[in-house]
């Protein structure tokens, strides 16, 4: 057996970056052919990609008539304070998001790493429940959770904290946490992964130098996780800006953010080529987003084997 | 002493985070369940008292029903068609070390991250330039693309894990090449091909964005006909004041299905709640 093989662990979910470096064997001798993959590449190019190729032409039409092509259309885009502010406030979503989840996330990917093998298959459990459940259903429990006569407003009445309801549905506070909760999985599986990746020896180590808890793990166990929040992270922010219903019933109609603007554009106004130019603009946003995190995964893995 | 504190304090710290996490994920499933079993017309919780009346509504709302039924059909035929696309694609680049299979792999992998939405908007408008009317089977294309993702990343996932050994001793023992998969590599990676159909399958009953552009106006799918009744501020999910909304929902999702393309709008901007 030339070279060996290496073991990856759980990758449920685990996106390209952390899959890719572990199943990186040399060819071995029971390599499939890869001409299997080719039905999948046709489906996807006829059915994925040349469907966004229409997409962006589209978006050149400078009218709904198709008349004339330009690029106008990116043009009432970015001129337009209106259109850059939904932008803006879109990607500052994510990262708001992203940012509960990990906070909230890592406490319990790393509790799952030092729990007995019960307190294990509950913790999973609990963090797959939202990828079982409906993603409309989690939302719909956050319109009876943050509601005015939501569980909140009822419990902080009833202490007599407060005399008049919050306001807590339909606004960017209560949908970054439903969102947070929502998108919560994608950031804990792939940390439970590379935190369990982590060599044990190491953190004994630091322990046995005379660092403490806490020193060891901003210094040892944070940055060798990093694959792994970075894989999160990218999951975790992508789903938040795509994640159309959630945004759209909790966050009201006060807020307007990328998905629903697409939409209503498409749908309601039917003005396609506006909306092919927005979409276009969305998917450009993401992709940069992706590429950063992806380079951002490259330099993390460098310093998580160094 | 002071070493003490420190691992203490550091335990404490983390054991409450992740308990307050814990609950957040819980909780609003929880509390879907149990309102659902409300006796009472409002969201409230906890609920005024306790009944089955909802479900009882839910077995009389065939709208729902049919638009269950064609989720549930649009979602095994989107599995059935990932799983046979996507267990042949994983097989093909899991091995290979190729460019192009690296490239490839990016390929299966973008329909995960780029918005759902957006990818809707554009399977309609090439679906409609083809002289394709929307119809189930655009609706199967379209939650094939978007679901497809997971099968292949699972099996490559399960064939990563697959000692490759196993496929050289049966290979030495004289076994061809199709015998071997038969015998040895789809019983080890079948767990993986399962794993990735089931959130295949939960990922297109679930699925919004795409539906929203794919169905006609005959087929109703059960997220998009259960946020619809959201929209009109009916909360009936978890069949809950679904009869006294009827009309309301009906004003605002059924008025444009019937007038053709311009389906019920999500009309965020006056949620009359």
């Amino acid at each position: 057996m030339p070279g060996g093989h290496r073991r990856a662990s759980s990758a449920f979910l685990v996106p390209g970056p952390i899959a890719m470096a572990t199943t990186a064997t040399p060819k071995a001798p029971t390599a499939y052919d890869l001409k299997l993959a080719l039905p999948l590449g046709a489906f996807l190019a006829v059915f994925f990609v040349a469907p966004l190729a229409v997409l962006f032409l589209l978006s050149l039409q400078s009218d709904p008539k198709g008349t004339s092509y330009g690029l106008s259309q990116y043009g009432n885009f970015l001129g337009d304070a209106f259109s850059l502010g939904v932008l803006g406030s879109t990607l500052l979503l994510g990262v708001k998001v992203t940012a509960l989840s990990f906070l909230l996330g890592y406490p319990v990917a790393f509790a799952y790493t030092r729990v007995g093998a019960r307190l294990k298959s509950l913790i999973i459990l609990i963090v797959l429940l939202p990828l079982l459940t409906s993603v409309v259903v989690r939302t719909f429990a956050w319109i009876v959770i943050l509601g005015r006569q939501g569980i909140i407003n009822s419990a902080l009445l009833s202490m007599g904290l407060i005399s008049t309801p919050l306001k807590l549905l339909y606004t960017e506070s209560g949908l970054v946490v439903a969102l947070a909760q929502v998108q919560m999985p994608l950031m804990v599986l792939p940390l439970i992964t590379a935190i369990g990746r982590i060599d044990p020896n190491l953190t004994d180590a630091s322990a046995a130098l005379g660092s403490g808890a806490w020193r060891t793990f901003f210094k040892v166990t944070l940055p060798l996780s990093l694959p792994g929040i970075i894989a999160g992270s990218l999951l975790t922010y992508a789903a938040a800006i795509t994640a159309f219903i959630t945004q759209s019933l909790v966050g009201g109609g006060q807020m307007l953010f990328m998905p629903m603007y697409l939409y209503q554009q498409a749908s309601t106004l039917q003005n396609w080529p506006f909306a092919a130019a927005i979409s276009i603009i969305f998917l450009v946003a993401v992709l940069a987003v992706v590429t950063l995190f992806n380079l951002l995964g490259r330099l993390s893995r460098g310093v998580a084997s160094a | 002493m002071r070493r003490d504190w420190d691992s203490f304090s550091f335990h404490l710290a983390i054991g409450i985070v992740a308990v307050l996490a814990l609950v957040l994920l819980v909780a609003p499933t929880a509390i879907v369940i149990i309102v659902s079993f409300t006796s009472g017309f409002s969201l409230r919780f906890p609920p005024p008292g306790y009944s089955l009346r909802w479900y009882g509504e839910l077995w009389d709302a065939w709208q729902l029903h049919f638009a269950a039924m064609n989720s549930l059909k649009v979602a095994a035929a989107a599995t059935g068609l990932s799983i046979l696309l996507g267990t042949a694609a994983g097989l093909g680049i899991a091995r290979s070390q190729r460019a192009s299979a690296k490239m490839l792999d990016s390929l299966f992998m973008s329909p995960l991250v780029l918005p759902a939405l957006a990818f809707g908007l554009s399977a309609l408008m090439f679906f409609s330039a083809l002289g394709m009317p929307v119809s189930p089977l655009t609706l199967i294309i379209g939650h094939t693309v978007v679901c497809v993702p997971y099968v292949v990343r699972n099996t490559v996932a399960a064939l990563s894990q697959l000692d490759p050994t196993l496929l050289e001793c049966s290979a030495s023992l004289g076994a061809d090449k199709v015998y071997t998969f038969r015998r040895i590599t789809l019983p080890l990676i079948r767990p993986g091909i399962l794993a990735g159909g089931f959130i295949a399958f939960m990922s297109s009953f679930d699925n919004v964005p795409v539906s929203l552009f794919l169905r006609d106006a005959a087929t109703d799918m059960l997220p998009i006909r259960s946020s619809a009744i959201r929209w009109c501020a009916c909360p009936m999910w978890c069949a809950t004041r679904w009869r006294r909304c009827r009309s309301s929902t009906r004003r605002c999702s059924n008025a444009p299905q019937a007038s053709g393309r311009t389906r019920s709008t999500p009309s965020a901007a006056s949620p009359c709640r």
